[in-house]
């Protein structure tokens, strides 16, 4: 049977088999997935988006989608994953299905955290106006993928005017139940006023070839602020696709930051969709790629109304083979006068073998805006580094005060500690 | 101190310097002076060990060590300084860290213990005043917008904080306005010593009526052809270069 066929098979085994529990709309929603993933199936190699990366054709070869993960497969917690024991509210995800006793049980009158099947049943409404709604089935194959199987996953919500202090992490720690293929989602709500950090950690070290399909939809309401922080530290072994989608109500503030430092192929999706007026939006990126591995981030800020404001700046530094792809799209659609977007990606590259195909891409429709974009590809600057040396510091010191310096700008800008000391001494250890 | 033996080196197969011999002794102050192109920068270049040029005859040993063998940061560590003609500009990297990590750098390779950041604060705070810079310019970005004179000045604070045994002063006094040399001059002067020594490579005479060199080298197609005391710095203001390239030509 074909890699569609054993989807297929699953996806009717998993219709049945949520069949009669709460959520007409959601089973919907999966059927009208399932036909968007199998009009064109993974993408093609030919496939302007994916171009770069053919993590369709990898996965199709490498994966029996036999093991496709099912409503039963078992959620544990063999090994406790890092900030485990950090100040913050922590959700712990294995296997795409959050751990029995994981989420936190009071997290006291601003902010509630549950089970996505749990929200169907309690916020109908909630579900039927955000599942699927941001994160456009037709838009991507994964994402499609994705939503056709979701079934479980984890439900964020940050009631209007609460300002939640600590901040929420959720845990990646796939591999309990030793599937191969790993789909993870979540739906975040920050309603009107409030304000929450969130951290999706993905850090867990299997050593053992796995697909990882992940999709984060958030909502931020109008006058609401997010800092949203994912980090991506697993091992060499994995093929990880994200795709996030934060839309963007009236006055609202948004940050994110993507680091990514290991992974064979990681393919970042994050799309800002400013729905409204008068938003701020901050995008700041960071990969450390070493080894065979190959990041690839493609980026898209859609602004839709005046007076939007955007800046996003990307920074890589890329060893040994590895391989960098960066997409920047800013729209700028016809009722978005008096936008400001901004766009930069640097990058580094240590050896000759190593490579970056970096595009930045806007189109504008609107006259009155004010829009630049620029990237920089190059070495480490010799000049600098014999200077350093010339004062008495070994090479691989300079080298490395060097790098540091090349990322520092957006690294002190992660002020959650425990994340910036944390992401700041993996680097230093694949840069030393 | 620093023994130089018919060196030769170039760039990209292209031979600079073609046979130079200097004798430093400590205490001593050298000029080596020369028209444009003749190959000074490239002398002070190879002495502190820049990859790109090719010694490919002679021998440069130092307090008894062979300096070509050695590593920029081993040369810098056995005591050579460089202050740059055009001093690099990092932008990220505070003129503080740069000189904390470089003097512990140092002091590990010489078997002493590293200074925490009270006593390393104590000692630098001393070396600004000598040469006048301002502390805020300590926690900004390395000579990231610094005025030419800055940039100089910072050379001979990072000279005075690190002690070197032999200073090589690479055009230092060029594009600097009169203060600015004046402060520069007062700075080396202070730091000399006994024990240590002092090349000024430079194009103009001004700078000797401030540092009083024992010795002046005048350097010309890649050889010293003539050397002599302060007063050969004199004549070659007075008279320019052509009398000295009239006397080479006539070997």
């Amino acid at each position: 049977m074909d890699t569609i066929g054993k989807i297929e098979r699953h996806f009717k085994a998993l219709q049945e088999n949520l069949n009669g529990s709460a959520g007409n709309a959601w089973r919907k929603l999966r059927r009208e997935a399932f036909e968007a993933f199998t009009a064109n199936g993974f993408p093609k190699m030919k496939d302007e988006e994916y171009k770069y990366t053919h993590i369709g054709k990898v996965i199709e070869k490498k994966f029996d989608f036999s093991g496709l993960a099912s409503p039963t497969a078992e959620a544990t917690l063999e090994k406790r994953p890092v900030f485990h024991d950090a100040d913050a509210w922590h959700v712990f995800i294995d296997n795409g299905k959050s751990v029995d006793g994981s989420l936190p049980e009071k997290t006291g009158e601003g902010l509630e955290i549950t089970t996505l099947r749990e929200a169907a049943i309690n916020h109908p409404e909630l579900m039927e106006k955000h599942l699927g709604r941001h994160a456009d089935v037709h838009k991507d194959p994964f994402t499609a993928l994705n939503t056709a199987f979701s079934h479980e996953g984890v439900f964020i919500r940050v009631r209007k005017n609460a300002t939640i202090g600590k901040p929420i992490i959720l845990h990646y720690t796939d591999g309990g139940s030793g599937a191969d293929i790993i789909q993870t989602r979540n739906l975040i709500i920050i309603e009107d006023g409030a304000t929450a950090n969130i951290i999706e950690s993905f850090t867990s070290a299997m050593e053992k070839e796995r697909f990882s399909n992940h999709v984060s939809e958030i909502s931020v309401g109008a006058q609401a602020r997010l800092n949203y922080y994912k980090l991506q530290n697993q091992d060499k072994e994995i093929y990880q696709v994200d795709n996030t989608v934060i839309a963007q109500a009236r006055d609202s503030y948004a940050q994110s930051f993507v680091v990514t430092l290991e992974g064979r192929i990681v393919r970042n999706n994050l799309h800002f969709l400013l729905e409204d007026e008068n938003t701020e939006t901050h995008l700041f990126g960071l990969y450390v790629a070493h080894g065979q591995t190959h990041v690839d981030n493609h980026t898209v800020v859609d602004h839709q109304l005046p007076h939007c404001y955007s800046n996003e700046i990307y920074k890589g530094i890329l060893d040994n083979k590895s391989k960098g792809v960066f997409n920047g799209k800013i729209f700028v659609q016809p009722h978005a006068q008096k936008t400001n977007a901004f766009q930069s990606n640097k990058n580094i590259l240590l050896t000759d073998e190593a490579s970056i195909y970096t595009k930045p891409q806007l189109e504008i429709w609107a006259d009155d805006v004010s829009c630049s974009h620029g990237c920089t590809t190059g070495q480490l600057d010799e000049e600098q580094l014999f200077y350093l040396r010339s004062r008495g510091i070994n090479k691989s010191k300079a080298r490395a005060m060097l790098l540091h310096a090349f990322v520092n700008d957006i690294l002190d800008k992660i002020d959650i500690d425990f994340l910036h000391d944390y992401i700041n001494e993996e680097m230093y250890k694949r840069l030393d | 101190m620093l023994s130089v033996k018919n060196l030769h080196a170039g760039i990209e197969g292209q031979a600079i310097l073609k046979g130079i011999d200097l004798e430093v002794k400590p205490g001593e102050v050298h000029a080596i002076m020369g028209p444009n192109g003749s190959g000074k920068s490239t002398f002070a270049s190879v002495l502190a060990g820049r990859e790109e040029y090719e010694v490919t005859e002679g021998e440069v040993t130092f307090l008894g060590k062979n300096l070509l063998e050695m590593a920029p940061e081993d040369r810098a560590r056995e005591g050579l300084f460089l202050a740059f003609q055009y001093p690099v500009e990092i932008a990220g990297v505070s003129t503080t860290n740069f000189l904390r990590t470089a003097v512990n750098q140092i002091r590990e390779y010489r078997g002493q213990e590293p200074l925490d950041a009270v006593r390393f604060l104590k000692h630098i705070k001393e070396k600004l005043a000598l040469v006048e810079m301002d502390p805020k310019l300590l926690s900004r970005s390395l000579n990231e917008g610094f005025s030419g004179g800055e940039k100089k000045k910072n050379e001979i604070f990072q000279m005075a904080v690190l002690e070197p045994k032999l200073a090589i002063l690479d055009e230092t006094d060029s594009g600097l306005d009169i203060d600015a040399l004046r402060i520069v001059a007062k700075g080396v002067n202070k730091l000399k010593s006994p024990d240590n020594a002092t090349i000024l490579v430079t194009h103009y005479q001004r700078l000797l009526d401030y540092i009083v060199p024992d010795y002046v080298h005048v350097l010309y197609k890649g050889r010293i052809v003539k050397s002599g005391g302060k007063d050969l710095a004199l004549e070659l203001e007075e008279r320019g270069y052509d009398w000295i390239k009239e006397e080479v030509a006539a070997g």
